[in-house]
C-alpha cells in the first residue's frame, strides 16, 4: 500500500543522507521524497511516500524513528489528510493545439506560466493522481519536460506535527 | 576557565568521560591528538598493529566489563581499517566510540592525501555518528558520544576530527559538559505497565512456556533479575549465543542455547512450547531457522529496548519496549503478589517431555581412542578452568564447539561475533579483556583460518605483556565452510583447504611468546594443565585435532525449530 510518512528532522549536515541511506540498506521503496525547512530553522520536514506491507511500514517507521536525528515523525495515510504535488509541463503548442491545451489545462485547474510561438510551460497542483491525470489528457506526443516535486502531505483537522 | 587546544580538549574530555584505556595507530591527521596524548598519563594508549584489531580491543574490554570501550586512529586507510570492527560491534550492540583523525577541513572535498568520507563510509553500520565543526564543540560531542553509546540499544559511535579542529595554538575555554540532552533521543526507562500485567498473567496461565533470553540481558546488566524471575517460576530458559552466560548454564533449568546450533532440548521446547517469554534477543534466522514454521503453538512476549526489533521477524502477541532490568523488576513484583499460581501440574509433564528431550540426545559426540575431538577439547578446558575463564572466540566450527562445551555461569566471559561472525574476532578481543583483567583466564580458543586474520597481534601482546591463552583447534582446513560443503555441495571443497599452514610454534617464538604442540590424545590434559601453568607467558597451543568432525545439532535449512540433524546419519 502506498503511504506518505512527514518527518521532522534536525536541520543538520548529513542528516537527510542518514534517512536515504537507510530506506536503501534496508530495501525499502521511496516513490517521491522532498524536503526544506520549516519556519523553526533547526528542523527540516521531510516528506516520503513509499509502498510496502504494514509489517514493513511498520518497520520504516520504527527504524526512521531510530535514527538519532529524526525528531518526530508520522505516517499521514492513517488519517484524513492533505496531499499535494506540483508540477511544471512544457508543452508542445502550435495551431489549433495552443487553444485545446488551454482548454485541458483550465479544466484541470493549471496556469499557463510561459509562452513562446510554440511552447506553452503549464503549472499543475494537486494529487499525484490529477498530475497522471494532466498528462493522460494532453497526450504525451506533445509533452517535450516534465518535472514534478514530490509529494508534501498535512493531516487534516486539528492534528499537527509539531515540537 | 581553562584555555585548551582542540586536541587538548578531546583528551581532556576523555579524561573526565573517565576513560582509562583507548586502542589505536597514529597517522598524520591525528598527530595532534597523538601529541595530546604524550603529554598526560591518565589515558593510557595502546598500540595496535592493525586498527581493526584496536576496535575488536576495545569491543572485547566493552563486552567484558559492560562499559564503552575507545578507539583512536588515523584519516583515510586508518578510518576504513576499523568499520569491520565498527560493523561487528554495531550487529552485537556493543558500545563503543571510534575517533577518528579527519584532513584538515579546508581540504575536504579536494581528494586530499589520505580523505576517505568516513562519515559516509561508516554510517551504515554505527548507531551515530558526529563531526567537529569547531574545536569548541568537541566536550559536547564527546560527551554525547559516549551517551548514545551507551545508552538504550548500545552501539558505536564515530566521531570526525577534521585536523585543523586540533590545532595546538587555538585555544577555547574548556568545560566538561555534566548532562546531555538530545530532543530527539530519548530512549524509555520503563516498560508499559499494562503490557507488563497482561505478560504476567500470561505467563503464569502457559502450561508449556519457555524463556528465550539474548544479549540484551547482558547489555541490560539484568542476568540476577531474569535468574531470579525464571527460578521463582520454574520455568525452563534457553539462550541465544549472545545470552550465553545471562542464566547458569550448569542450573538444572537451562537447556542450553537454542538455533541452528543448539541443543536437541532447546529447540524442542521452543517449537512445542504455547509461550515464549523472549528477554532481549531478536529473532534472529540463525535462531527461528524458516520463520513461517516457527513455534506454531506459541504465543510471544518480546521485551527489548529497541522497538525495531520488537515484529521485525517474528510477530510478538506482547511487545514491551523497555530497559530489561526494570522490566523484570517489575514482573518479578508481579510474580511475587499474584494470587494465581504456575499451573503446577501441567509445568511438571512439560518437563518430563523436556527431560525425554534431553535423555534422547543431549550433547554427546562420538569419541576416538586417538583423534582428538575437539568438542574434548573444550570440555577439558572448562574442566581445568573450573568454567571460570573469560572466553573469546573467532568464528567457524572452533565457535560453536567452545559455546556448546564450555559452560558459563557468569555472564560477560563468552566473548564472540555472534552477529556479523567476524573471523579475526578473537585474538583482539582477548587482548581487550586481558588488558583489564590480569589476573584472570584469558583464553582465544580460535582456529588457523580465523587466527591467521590478525596474528599481527602478537606482537602487540608483547610490547603489553598481555598473556592470553591461544588454543588453536587445528583441524587444517576451513571447518564451517567445509561442513557445509560435505552437507550441500557433495563434499567439492572449494577452497576450504588451507595449504601451506604456517609452524605456528615458530611463529609464536618470532614473536617473543611460547608455544605448544599437541597431536596426541594421550597429551591433551598434561599438556593443556602446563599451559595453563604458565601464566606469565601467552602460549599458542596449536592442537591437531580430527579433519572431519561436523558441529551437530544442526538445524535443516528451511525448516522448522525441531527439525535437526543430530550426527552425519540421525536426522529428526
Amino acid at each position: 500500500m502506498r503511504r506518505i510518512i512527514s518527518v521532522l528532522l534536525e536541520n543538520e549536515p548529513g542528516a537527510l543522507s542518514r534517512v536515504v541511506g537507510l530506506f536503501s540498506q534496508r530495501n525499502y521503496n521511496i516513490e517521491t521524497l522532498t524536503v526544506a525547512p520549516t519556519e523553526d530553522e533547526t528542523l527540516s520536514r521531510l516528506t516520503v511516500t513509499t509502498t510496502g506491507s504494514d509489517k514493513v511500514i511498520e518497520q520504516i517507521t520504527k527504524q526512521l524513528n531510530k535514527l538519532i536525528e529524526v525528531v518526530k515523525l508520522v505516517d499521514l495515510t492513517e488519517g484524513a489528510h492533505i496531499e499535494r504535488e506540483l508540477m511544471l509541463v512544457k508543452l508542445k503548442a502550435t495551431g489549433s493545439q495552443r487553444a485545446e491545451i488551454k482548454r485541458t489545462v483550465d479544466i484541470f485547474r493549471g496556469q499557463i506560466v510561459d509562452v513562446t510561438s510554440s511552447v506553452y510551460t503549464v503549472q499543475l497542483a494537486g494529487d499525484s493522481d490529477k498530475l497522471d491525470g494532466f498528462i493522460q489528457a494532453v497526450g504525451t506526443s506533445g509533452v517535450l519536460e516534465v518535472v514534478r516535486s514530490g509529494v508534501s502531505g498535512i493531516a487534516r483537522g486539528e492534528k499537527v506535527l509539531s515540537l | 576557565m581553562e584555555l585548551l587546544s582542540g586536541a587538548d580538549m578531546l583528551i581532556r574530555s576523555l579524561q573526565d568521560e573517565g576513560i582509562e584505556y583507548i586502542y589505536g595507530y597514529p597517522g598524520g591527521a591525528a598527530l595532534h591528538i597523538y601529541d595530546a596524548l604524550f603529554r598526560q598519563d591518565k589515558v593510557k594508549h595502546i598500540l595496535v598493529r592493525h586498527e581493526q584489531a584496536a576496535v575488536h580491543m576495545a569491543d572485547g574490554y566493552a563486552r567484558a566489563t559492560g562499559k564503552p570501550g575507545t578507539v583512536l586512529v588515523t584519516s583515510g586507510p586508518g578510518a576504513t581499517n576499523t568499520i569491520t570492527g565498527i560493523a561487528t560491534a554495531f550487529m552485537d550492540s556493543i558500545p563503543m566510540v571510534v575517533l577518528c583523525g579527519q584532513v584538515a577541513s579546508t581540504l575536504i572535498g579536494e581528494d586530499a592525501f589520505q580523505e576517505t568520507d568516513m562519515m559516509g563510509v561508516s554510517r551504515p553500520v554505527v548507531k551515530h555518528n558526529l563531526s567537529v565543526r569547531h574545536p569548541e564543540e568537541i566536550p559536547e560531542i564527546i560527551r554525547k558520544a559516549y551517551y548514545i553509546a551507551a545508552t538504550g540499544r548500545p552501539g558505536p559511535v564515530v566521531v570526525d576530527i577534521p585536523k585543523d579542529m586540533t590545532t595546538p595554538n587555538e585555544r577555547y575555554e574548556y568545560a566538561y559538559p555534566k548532562k546531555v540532552k538530545l530532543r530527539s533521543y530519548n530512549p524509555a526507562i520503563r516498560g508499559h505497565a499494562g503490557q507488563i500485567k497482561k505478560a504476567v498473567d500470561m505467563m503464569l496461565a502457559a502450561k508449556r512456556p519457555v524463556i528465550y533470553a539474548g544479549g540484551g540481558v547482558i547489555l541490560g546488566k539484568a542476568s540476577d533479575q531474569l535468574t531470579e524471575l525464571v527460578r521463582m517460576l520454574g520455568y525452563p530458559i534457553t539462550n541465544t549465543i549472545m545470552g550465553i552466560g545471562c542464566y547458569p548454564a550448569s542450573d538444572k533449568q537451562h537447556l542450553g542455547w537454542l538455533g541452528m546450533h543448539g541443543t536437541y532440548e532447546a529447540n524442542m521446547a521452543m517449537h512445542h512450547s504455547d509461550l515464549i517469554l523472549c528477554v532481549g534477543a531478536r529473532f534472529d534466522d540463525r535462531v527461528t531457522n524458516a520463520t513461517e514454521k516457527f513455534c506454531p503453538g506459541a504465543r510471544i512476549i518480546h521485551i527489548d529496548i529497541d522497538p525495531a526489533s520488537i515484529s521485525k521477524t517474528v510477530d510478538a502477541d506482547v511487545p514491551i519496549v523497555g530497559p530489561v532490568d526494570a522490566v523484570l523488576k517489575e514482573m518479578l513484583a508481579l510474580v511475587k503478589e499474584a494470587k494465581e499460581k504456575p499451573d503446577a501440574d501441567a509445568i511438571a509433564s512439560w518437563w518430563k517431555q523436556i527431560d525425554e528431550w534431553r535423555a534422547f540426545h543431549g550433547m554427546r559426540y562420538e569419541t576416538s581412542p586417538d583423534v582428538i575431538k575437539p568438542q574434548e577439547v573444550i570440555e577439558m578446558l572448562c574442566r581445568l578452568t573450573n568454567g571460570e575463564a573469560f572466553v573469546t572466540s573467532d568464528v567457524g566450527q572452533h565457535q560453536m564447539f567452545a559455546a556448546q562445551y564450555y559452560k558459563f555461569d557468569k555472564p560477560n566471559r563468552w566473548i564472540n561475533s555472534g552477529g556479523l561472525g567476524t573471523m579475526g574476532f578473537g585474538l583482539p578481543a582477548a587482548m581487550g579483556v586481558k588488558l583489564t583483567h590480569p589476573d584472570d583466564e584469558v583464553l582465544c580458543i580460535t582456529g588457523e583460518g580465523s587466527i591467521q586474520m590478525n596474528i599481527q597481534e602478537l606482537s602487540t601482546c608483547k610490547q603489553y605483556n598481555l598473556p592470553v591463552k591461544i588454543i588453536n583447534l587445528n583441524n587444517q582446513a576451513l571447518g564451517m565452510v567445509k561442513q557445509w560443503q560435505d552437507m550441500n555441495y557433495e563434499s567439492r571443497h572449494a577452497e576450504s583447504y588451507m595449504e601451506s599452514l604456517p609452524d605456528f610454534i615458530k611463529l609464536a617464538e618470532a614473536y617473543g611468546h611460547k608455544g605448544v604442540r599437541i597431536e596426541k590424545k594421550e597429551d591433551l590434559e598434561t599438556k593443556l594443565k602446563e599451559v595453563l601453568a604458565m601464566k606469565d607467558d601467552l602460549v599458542f597451543v596449536d592442537i591437531y585435532v580430527d579433519r572431519f568432525e561436523h558441529v551437530y545439532p544442526m538445524q535443516v535449512a528451511r525448516g522448522s525449530m525441531k527439525d535437526m540433524w543430530l550426527s552425519k546419519t540421525e536426522r529428526v
